[in-house]
Order: C-alpha cells, then sequence, then structure tokens
C-alpha cells in the first residue's frame, strides 16, 4: 500500500519503495516510504501547509532540507513522547509516525490567532517592551500569560520522559564533521594513514549533499563513489562511522561535544536501549566539513509556503522523489541557482520562469530555458501571491524597471550559500568576509580544528575533495600517523558566479527571520532607534534566537543592517556564535543521571539490616541513614525518637556513625601537623587517647570539628563530620602537600573502610563486654573517659574502641573492617537483648546532642567562631595554626557577637522552633532589633519540653533573660528564656562515669 | 579542558578541583595580621598566564601547580606541589 502520494515520482531517489509506511499528520492518515524525512513524505503527500508561525500565526510551509530549517516544525509522537518544535525537515519517517501541527487553533487551515497579522503594524520589533512596561506588576499577572498564549511554538509533553539518555566518551587522533565530498575525502586520508577516526554526520546517510546533487567522481557517478568510500572505510578497524549524529560543540582541549539520536527513527527504542547519546569526544585533531547553507533571499511573501530554497527542491526531487511543485519558478543570483531548473526539466517538471538578478546568464543556461521553453527574466521577485494554499502568482521587477508576474505553484530561491561556520567561531572565533563568494569564512579555528570544503567556502566539487582530503591528511600527521594515504580522489569544480543580493523592496511582510517573525522592517526599524550593533539587533528583535539559531537567517539581518547603516557588510560584523549547534535535549545532558539515579547513593554499613528493623530514612548528603525506628502502635515520629532517646538514657543504644569522614594520619611528624590545623594541641595528645578538635579556616571562621585519637606515637585516627569528610581531606591534602611539604606525614582516607558505630547509655559497658573479648579490661580503670586503642573481640576480630560521648551517657564508639558493619550491628541486638539494646536513628542522636548543649551543622554554619561556640579557650596561644591570626580580628572578637546559648520557651508546652528571630521584650521586631535566632531545636523528654540552641548577641552574659522568639514565617511570637546551653547533666559525670 | 596529571596521565577537567592562584605564599607564623589578610584575601585577577592550584581529587589527590592562560584556557605546564606524592624514604 502506498496510499496517494501524488508527488511522488515513480522512480528515483534514495526512498525503499518495497517498503512503505503510514503516518499521520494532524490526524490524517498518509503514506510514505523507509528514507523518506517527514518533510519530503509531506511532500510527496501534496501537504504544503505545515504549521502556523511564531507571532503572526501566518501560514508557513517547509523552507529547507536540513537541520536549519526555520518553519516546519511540529510536535512529534504523543503523550509523554510529545516531542515539540522537531523539524520535519531531520524526522526520518517510521511506521505510525505521528505528527501534529502547532501554534493553531481550532486548526491549522483556520486558525482563529492569524488575526494578528491584521495587527501587524503594532507587532514591530520591540513592541513588548514598548507597550507593556506598565504597570510593571501587570506582566507577570495579565500580559506575559496571554502573550504567551497567543504566540509560541509546540506544547512540551508534560509528563515525565519514559525513555533513557545516555552519556558517553570517545577518544580518537581525528574527529570529522559531515560526510559530504569534503568529510569522506577527509576520512579516507585520515582512516589511510593508520589514525583513529570517527566520522560523524547528521543525516541517516552517508554523502551530504551529493545525495541531492550528484556529479561524477574519479569518474564514477557520485553513488557508486560514495558506496565505495564508505566500503573502505568501513573495513578499516580504526574509523568509526556514526550516522544520526550531529557534532554541536567544542570545548577546551580537544573535547567536542555530539548528540547521537540513536533511537529517534523507531515510534519507541527497542527494550534496553537508548533514544539518545550524549558524546563527549577527545580527539587530537577535528576536520570540519560541515558544508554550507543555501541562503534565502528576502522580499515580500517569501513566507509563502511553496518558496522553497533551490538546493532543498532538489534534494526533494533527486533524493526523495518527491515534487514540491509542478510549474516551478526559480529566482537566483547566482549560478547555483540553476541547478534546480536543470533537476527540474531533467525530471519533466515544467519550469514557469527563472528569475535571476544577475545582469548576465551564461550560454549554457540560455540554451537549458530554449530547450524547456521558460523565459530568463532579468529582476527580482518583488511579491508573492498565495497563502495557506500556496504560491500562485509572482511578481517581479525587471531589471530597468518594468513589471512582470509568472504563475507558478512553486518558488525555489537561492541567494547564495554560506558556509557552516558555527563549530569554527564557537571560542569567539570571528568569521572573515570573502567578498568573490558574498559570504563569511571561517578566520582560524579552536587549536587543532581545521575546515575544509564548503565549510571553508570552497564550494566546487573538487576542491571539496581536494581539501578534505588534505585537510585528513593533516590532521592524522599533527596526530601522529604518517600512513600511506593513496591518491586524492578528484572532480571538476562548477563556475561560481554570484551578485549580492540580500533584499528585494516591495509591499508586504518580507521575512529575514521565519521562525521569530522578524521582517525586513523590523531589522530598519532597530537600526532607526539605535540598535545597530548586530548584537543590539539580535536582542531587539530577537533575530536568529530561535531554535534554528538563525542558520537561514542572521547573515541576511545583518546584511540588511549593513544597507541601512551605511556600512559594510565586514563592517556590521557577525554576533557570537555559541554552541549548541542543532537544539539538544536537557535529558541528553542529564542521560541516567535523574531520579533516584540524580546522584549516587551511599549506604551505611548496616543500611540492610536497618531496612529490616523498618528504620525511616533520611538523605544526608549522598547517604542515607536511618532517620528513627518505628515500632507498631507508635502514632509519630516523635513518640518514636522519644522512646529512642529514653531507652538510651536509661538503659543502651547505638547508632551507626559510620558516615563519618575518618583519616588516618601516620608519619613522625603527624603530631606536628594536627597541630597546625587544629586549634588546639595533638603532638601533647597521649598515645591511647582520644581529644575533641576543631579546625578554623584560614580567615578564623570554624571549618570542622571532630575527634582524633592517638593510636600510636606515629599514628592518628581522625574523624570529620559526615558533610565536610571530602573537603576536609580535600583541605589537609592541601596542607599537607602545599603548605607544609617539609613535615613527614601521610593521610590516607578509611571512611569507606571503617563501619562505625556509637554505642550509650549506662549500660554500654554490660553489652560491650559481651561483644569483646573478655581480657580487654573496660572498667573506669582500664579504659577511662576519652581512652581510644585497638581491641580484640569475642571471636579475634580486632576493632577499634573509643570511649567518646556525644550523647552525654557513658559510651563508647566502636569500629570495625567495614564488611563487619552489618554482622557488628546484629551482633549489638543479639548481645543486648538481655539488656534491652535499642538501635536509634540521626533524630535520638540529634536531641541528645542538643541536650548536652554540643554544636553541630547548625552551629558550625561557616560564620561562627571558636569563641561564638564557647570553644574559644581551645585555641592555643603557643602555637600557630590554620586561622590563628585572621580569628583575632576585631570584628572575629567583639563582645557583641551572636554566641551558642540554650534557648526555652517560658510555656513549657509551647513547640519551639528553629529559624525563630531572637528580639528582645518590648522592642520592634525588625532588623535594628534582630538579635540572633534559633538553630537547633528538639522535644527533651528528660525536661519533657522543647528546647533549643540559639545564636544570640552575647547570650551567655543573658542567661536567665526572656526574650521574644519572632518567627514571621510561621506567624508565631512567643517568650523564650535564654539558658545554659547544656540542658543535660552539665557537670558531665554520667559520661564519665 | 583536560589537565595532565603528572601521575595519572591526561585526565577530564570533571576530576579536578579548582582553588586559585598559587602564588601568594603562606605567611610566617611572625608575620602579622596585615600579611595574613593580604595572603588571604588580595588575590590578582589576572588575563594571562597564571599558576593555579588544582586538586585531583577524583584521581590520585594530588595538589598540582597548573599554568594556565586564563584568556585561552591553554594549559602550558603542570606541576606537582612540593609535597605531593614524593615519598620520604629515610626521612
Amino acid at each position: 500500500m502506498r496510499g496517494d502520494q501524488a508527488n511522488r515520482l515513480n522512480d528515483g531517489g534514495l526512498i525503499d519503495r518495497s517498503t512503505p509506511l503510514n503516518f499521520r499528520f494532524d490526524g490524517k492518515i498518509l503514506f510514505g516510504f523507509k528514507g523518506d524525512t517527514l518533510a519530503s513524505a509531506l511532500i510527496a503527500n501534496g501537504v504544503k501547509l505545515v504549521g502556523r508561525s511564531f507571532k503572526y500565526h501566518r501560514p508557513r510551509g517547509i523552507l529547507t532540507a536540513g537541520s536549519e530549517e526555520p518553519n516546519a516544525l511540529v510536535e512529534l509522537r504523543s503523550g509523554a513522547r510529545r516531542e515539540p518544535n522537531t523539524k520535519a525537515t531531520t524526522a526520518e519517517l517510521y511506521e505510525g509516525l505521528e505528527a501534529a501541527s502547532q501554534n493553531r487553533w481550532p486548526s491549522l487551515k483556520f486558525d482563529v490567532m492569524s488575526v494578528n497579522q491584521l495587527f501587524a503594524p503594532i507587532f514591530v520589533a520591540g513592541f513588548y517592551y514598548k507597550t507593556f512596561m506598565w504597570p510593571a506588576k501587570f506582566w507577570e499577572a495579565i500580559y506575559e500569560p496571554a502573550i504567551r498564549r497567543a504566540a509560541g511554538l509546540g506544547r512540551a509533553a508534560g509528563v515525565s520522559d519514559p525513555d533513557h539518555y545516555d552519556k558517553a566518551w570517545a577518544h580518537c587522533d581525528v574527529v570529522i564533521a559531515g560526510s559530504g565530498p569534503a568529510g569522506l575525502a577527509a576520512a579516507l586520508a585520515a582512516g589511510r594513514s593508520g589514525a583513529r577516526v570517527i566520522l560523524c554526520e547528521e543525516d541517516f546517510v552517508l554523502g551530504g549533499r551529493l545525495l541531492a546533487d550528484g556529479g561524477t567522481i574519479d569518474g564514477l557517478p557520485a553513488a557508486e563513489w560514495i558506496a565505495r568510500a564508505v566500503a573502505e572505510l568501513e573495513a578499516m578497524p580504526d574509523v568509526r562511522i556514526m550516522t544520526r549524529t550531529t557534532l554541536f560543540g567544542v570545548y577546551d582541549g580537544g573535547t567536542y561535544g555530539a548528540i547521537e539520536r540513536v533511537n529517534d527513527h523507531l515510534p519507541v527504542p527497542p527494550k534496553h536501549q537508548v533514544r539518545q547519546r550524549l558524546w563527549r569526544i577527545v580527539a587530537k585533531r577535528c576536520v570540519v566539513a560541515a558544508g554550507a547553507i543555501e541562503r534565502p533571499i528576502v522580499f515580500a511573501g517569501n513566507d509563502t509556503p511553496g518558496v522553497m530554497m533551490a538546493s532543498a527542491m532538489r534534494s526533494y526531487i533527486n533524493r526523495y522523489a518527491a515534487t514540491p511543485a509542478r510549474r516551478i519558478a526559480l529566482f537566483t543570483n547566482n549560478e547555483d541557482g540553476w541547478r534546480t531548473a536543470e533537476t527540474a526539466i531533467a525530471t519533466g517538471l515544467q519550469v514557469a520562469a527563472v528569475i535571476d538578478a544577475r545582469p548576465d546568464v551564461s550560454p549554457a543556461h540560455r540554451a537549458l530555458a530554449g530547450r524547456g521553453g521558460f523565459p530568463v527574466l532579468h529582476g527580482s521577485v518583488s511579491g508573492v501571491d498565495g497563502g495557506k494554499n500556496g504560491v500562485r502568482k509572482i511578481s517581479v521587477s525587471l531589471t530597468g524597471g518594468a513589471r512582470g508576474e509568472v504563475e507558478a505553484d512553486g518558488l525555489a530561491v537561492s541567494g547564495g550559500w554560506n558556509p557552516a561556520v558555527g563549530l569554527t567561531s564557537y571560542h569567539r572565533g570571528r568569521p572573515k568576509w570573502r567578498d568573490d563568494i558574498a559570504a563569511f569564512v571561517p578566520d582560524g579555528a579552536p587549536p587543532g580544528m581545521a575546515a575544509a570544503g564548503a565549510a571553508n567556502g570552497a564550494f566546487g566539487l573538487g576542491a571539496c575533495l581536494r581539501e578534505g582530503f588534505e585537510a585528513g591528511a593533516a590532521a592524522a600527521r599533527d596526530a601522529g600517523h604518517s600512513g600511506n594515504i593513496g591518491s586524492m580522489s578528484v572532480a571538476d569544480d562548477e563556475a561560481f558566479s554570484l551578485t549580492p543580493l540580500w533584499h528585494v523592496a516591495g509591499k508586504g511582510k518580507a521575512f529575514v527571520d521565519q521562525q521569530h517573525d522578524v521582517t525586513a522592517s523590523d531589522v530598519e526599524l532597530a537600526q532607526r532607534e539605535g540598535f545597530e550593533s548586530v548584537e543590539h539587533l539580535k536582542r531587539y528583535t530577537t533575530l536568529g534566537m530561535a531554535t534554528d539559531q538563525g542558520k537561514t537567517s542572521n547573515i541576511a539581518g545583518l546584511a540588511i543592517m549593513a544597507a541601512v547603516s551605511g556600512k559594510s557588510i565586514p563592517e556590521t560584523g557577525t554576533t557570537i556564535y555559541r554552541p549548541p549547534y542543532v537544539p539538544v535535549a536537557i535529558g541528553a545532558f542529564a542521560g541516567h543521571h535523574r531520579d533516584e539515579n540524580f546522584h549516587a547513593t551511599r549506604l551505611t554499613p548496616s543500611h540492610h539490616w536497618a531496612v529490616e528493623q523498618g528504620a525511616v530514612f533520611v538523605d544526608t548528603g549522598l547517604w542515607k541513614r536511618a532517620q528513627w525506628y518505628p515500632r507498631a502502635g507508635e502514632k509519630d515520629w516523635l513518640e518514636s525518637v522519644t522512646r529512642e532517646v529514653k531507652a538510651v538514657r536509661s538503659g543502651v543504644g547505638f547508632c551507626d556513625v559510620s558516615t563519618l569522614g575518618k583519616i588516618d594520619v601516620h608519619g613522625p611528624d603527624a603530631g606536628a601537623f594536627l597541630d597546625r590545623v587544629y586549634i588546639n594541641a595533638f603532638s601533647s595528645l597521649a598515645v591511647g587517647k582520644a581529644r575533641y578538635g576543631l579546625m578554623l579556616r584560614e580567615d578564623g571562621i570554624v571549618y570542622d570539628d571532630g575527634t582524633t585519637s592517638r593510636l600510636a606515637e606515629d599514628h592518628y585516627f581522625l574523624t570529620t563530620t559526615t558533610a565536610k569528610a571530602g573537603l576536609v581531606m580535600q583541605h589537609l591534602e592541601f596542607c599537607r602537600q602545599v603548605l607544609f611539604p617539609e613535615l613527614d606525614v601521610q593521610l590516607t582516607s578509611v571512611s569507606d573502610q571503617w563501619a562505625q558505630f556509637s554505642i550509650a547509655g549506662p549500660k554500654t559497658r554490660d553489652l560491650l563486654k559481651e561483644i569483646v573479648d573478655p581480657a580487654e579490661d573496660l572498667s573506669s580503670e582500664g579504659f577511662p573517659f576519652m581512652g581510644a586503642r585497638e581491641v580484640a573481640l569475642r571471636g579475634g576480630l580486632k576493632a577499634r574502641l573509643f570511649r567518646i560521648s556525644f550523647s552525654g551517657e557513658m559510651a563508647f564508639e566502636i569500629s570495625v573492617p567495614a564488611r563487619y558493619g552489618e554482622a557488628m550491628a546484629r551482633n549489638l541486638m543479639i548481645a543486648g537483648k538481655p539488656f534491652g539494646v535499642t538501635p536509634y536513628g540521626t533524630e535520638a542522636l540529634g536531641v541528645m546532642r542538643i541536650e548536652k548543649g554540643h554544636v553541630a551543622g547548625p552551629e558550625l554554619n561557616g560564620t561562627t567562631t571558636a569563641a561564638d561556640l564557647g570553644l574559644g579557650k581551645m585555641m592555643s596561644t603557643k602555637k600557630d595554626f590554620i586561622g590563628r591570626v585572621m580569628a583575632a580580628r576585631e570584628a572575629l572578637v567583639a563582645p557583641n557577637r551572636q554566641v551558642v546559648v540554650g534557648i526555652k520557651p517560658t510555656d513549657k508546652a509551647r513547640r519551639l522552633r528553629s529559624g525563630a528571630h531572637i528580639i528582645p521584650k518590648g522592642e520592634t521586631p525588625g532588623p535594628e532589633n534582630d538579635q540572633g535566632y534559633v538553630t537547633s531545636v528538639c522535644f527533651s523528654p528528660v525536661l519533657d519540653q522543647w528546647i533549643g540552641l540559639g545564636l544570640v548577641e552575647r547570650g551567655r552574659e543573658r542567661i536567665g533573660e526572656i526574650v521574644r522568639a519572632h518567627d514571621p514565617l510561621r506567624g508565631e511570637d512567643y517568650d523564650v528564656e535564654l539558658c545554659n546551653s547544656v540542658f543535660y547533666d552539665p557537670d558531665g559525670g554520667r559520661q564519665r562515669g | 579542558m583536560r589537565i595532565t596529571c603528572p601521575f595519572c596521565g591526561e585526565r577530564e577537567l570533571g576530576e579536578f578541583t579548582y582553588l586559585g592562584d598559587a602564588k601568594p605564599q603562606r605567611p610566617a607564623a611572625d608575620a602579622g595580621e596585615d600579611a595574613v589578610y593580604d595572603y588571604v584575601y588580595l588575590r590578582d585577577n589576572i588575563a594571562g598566564v597564571m599558576s593555579e592550584h588544582w586538586y585531583h581529587g577524583g584521581g590520585c589527590r594530588a595538589w598540582l601547580k597548573v599554568t594556565r592562560n586564563t584568556l585561552t584556557h591553554e594549559i602550558s605546564a603542570v606541576e606537582p606541589a612540593a609535597g605531593a606524592g614524593a615519598a620520604k624514604v629515610g626521612a
């Protein structure tokens, strides 16, 4: 079944007529063939009207046959896979493809918003800036939503993308962008020399313009030459050909970005396959053989469906055997455009006329006109009659002033070619103007990159082959490969003659940027209003800012600007070129890093056991930590946490604290090193003892804290907070390698090597005796408070045991190799059963540290000094350390600093909230009376009320003062008492017991 | 951008962490507040070749002195910090 493809030729083209495909456009079932793009299939079916324009809702058709397309944008697929603004010209046709036109309501043929055209005179450049300036708040509430409804392109799916995207690295000697004659020649030369080559082609077939324009290479028809070249490349083990892959950017150090549309040509990617893959290609050299883009000529009605680039028309006829029109007019200012007339005649289509802006036409083309029976009109197209049904009649201003009319249903336009200078200009390169081809060509390129062929302004087939081959050979040679590159393929160069023509004056809208509906008069208006610089022109009119990045419009826009401002085109210059060359889905940049894989997840050694226990987990950085362990019948987290705290304070509990950063510090100078990074002394710490340490940043602010133990004369074991584990390691390595290289000390991160548990409560020793070898003395004398040493466990495993307490209870921390972590948790449960052992989570840990007045993350917040935290006395005066000098600055020792203090509501039933501001009684809340805020809160089971810590101006001198906790965020205001920050066991008898 | 770590070879930017100008030297313990203030806060804003500290956290954890042109991102030299990597045999 092939349906009624009225505009399909019976033979020829690179389509597979044995594989018919059906697809739907705006609900209507149509047919095409394998090898079609959506655009070529629409053309074969006689569809001219494909969408409505962005601002004026003008009917639009298909302008190009490639990724430069500004008009033929559709919503591809449906449901969660709906992809807006997809270019019909690059979307490969597949069985069952669904596409819908955009920016029309209720239908493409009858679009209500096309009334915008009637108001067109007011929708000029800068319209929104000028019109909706006042009142300011109306912008967000009224104007913008209304404008967004009326203007715009496709609709996003609005739901999560069900497909997978991938990211990958590739390395090679030479990466080549484009597989036209220059790209294939470059690949052949580089491949033969022995270089590792990656050839990227955005199309799904190799060959570039050869696919549409043919030619003779080495005496062979182009198609045969391509087949031989590809076969040779495919036989080379170090050449990788990547079709459906666009090289979109170049980054420092020879890194290139490429997007591979792995399965966009299928309705749904096969199981376990990705839709797209983002490649980062590291290449020693790059050859840009990305070709050139044919440029339009701006004239009234140039956006009418049926007006098409001359080269695109050849692509549709020759490559896809689809005829965009039956009676074709050609408007050209150059020799190359004539090829479309040749193609039309060769295909048996009618040529209505050729309108040539040049004074002379070659004898060969005159002869063609004679054979084809069509007139050659010297002049320009000044207008187009036609609407949503396409071109009907073309008005011509003839040289000398006369007017003419041509009846045609299609108008091919060629204004010359612009080399694709994107990649070569992405490092702020400015292309240079060449008068002979009236186009910008690369002027240098990022290191390691060279342009060849049409991308370099060499438009002839022979020149493309030669430049490509030479660039490929040079790139391989620079990358260190010198194999035999064989002989170069040869072809003739076509004649090239062009008379620059950018804009034809006429009545009606003449579009420069068709995707953003920017007209020639908008450019002229911008100039009159002073937006003459091309960067201003771009932003004022939005010229070139659409998804096509102005591939067909930028040069015409700046040429018109040059003309109206009386400057030359090179004086006017181009805007900065920026990647990506084609739109790249955010999903491709994210790759697999989405949802639960957005970042890595770290599990504590006892995680699986905690899951069995029904723990509720909290994300702390990358870690999943057990937050509390709910039990049947408990109504909320508070009840569970309160039970855990009470169990610890009255019996024994344990908590996995393996997430702390752990660093082994070895070497004869280990003590001296720690003296320099901590404010307090560690060289004086006895072997077998632990000490709390505080480190500052060099600017005097507290950086991190933790307990460090001396396990041997030359071996310390340092712990950091969970949050700063990696950063402290980096900081210490900086101190060791850069600041103090003279010290003989080595650092080893052992955070992942040790599972560490805090065991706390009055029955801790009873439990430990069941775990630790009975020969070990755990008595107060044998293992005093702040003792630290290696012990043997029952069964012989060596562990590190530390008598330190964060809870204020009699407590130990025990470290075992991480692989024993889960077993340790299980053993603690078994051994602790007689003592009612209770696992506790981070919430109970936090409650007990607040009850005990220990500072943590909310107080170590990057603004506090040691003295602010009540730890000023720890600062040694006998040694230098990081941050010592800056910590003594006036402002950091000012008497009115906000310091840590305890806070409790005067009404015991009142819940205290973090973030509440502290305001003196009787004062008005506001910045001038703001004396600090509540940093940490908890419900204290011991005091049976909410308590907290806060940073309050001169807080420690104001113990007992009643102040206001003002919480505008929650609409609360209540009295609190400033109190000692140690709420529980202030003399520390319990932890030393 | 790619940096050639003297221990690991050429690696991608994502493995490294930037710190800043490698020129300022930490003042001696008795240098006084002004010298430390300069060291902590005052930095040249160099347009051109600059010696910088980078940390190879995604690799060998060496601190590196990287000579980079801030205008072109061209890296002309990479050397390890004085205390990086070298085993102190017999010390």
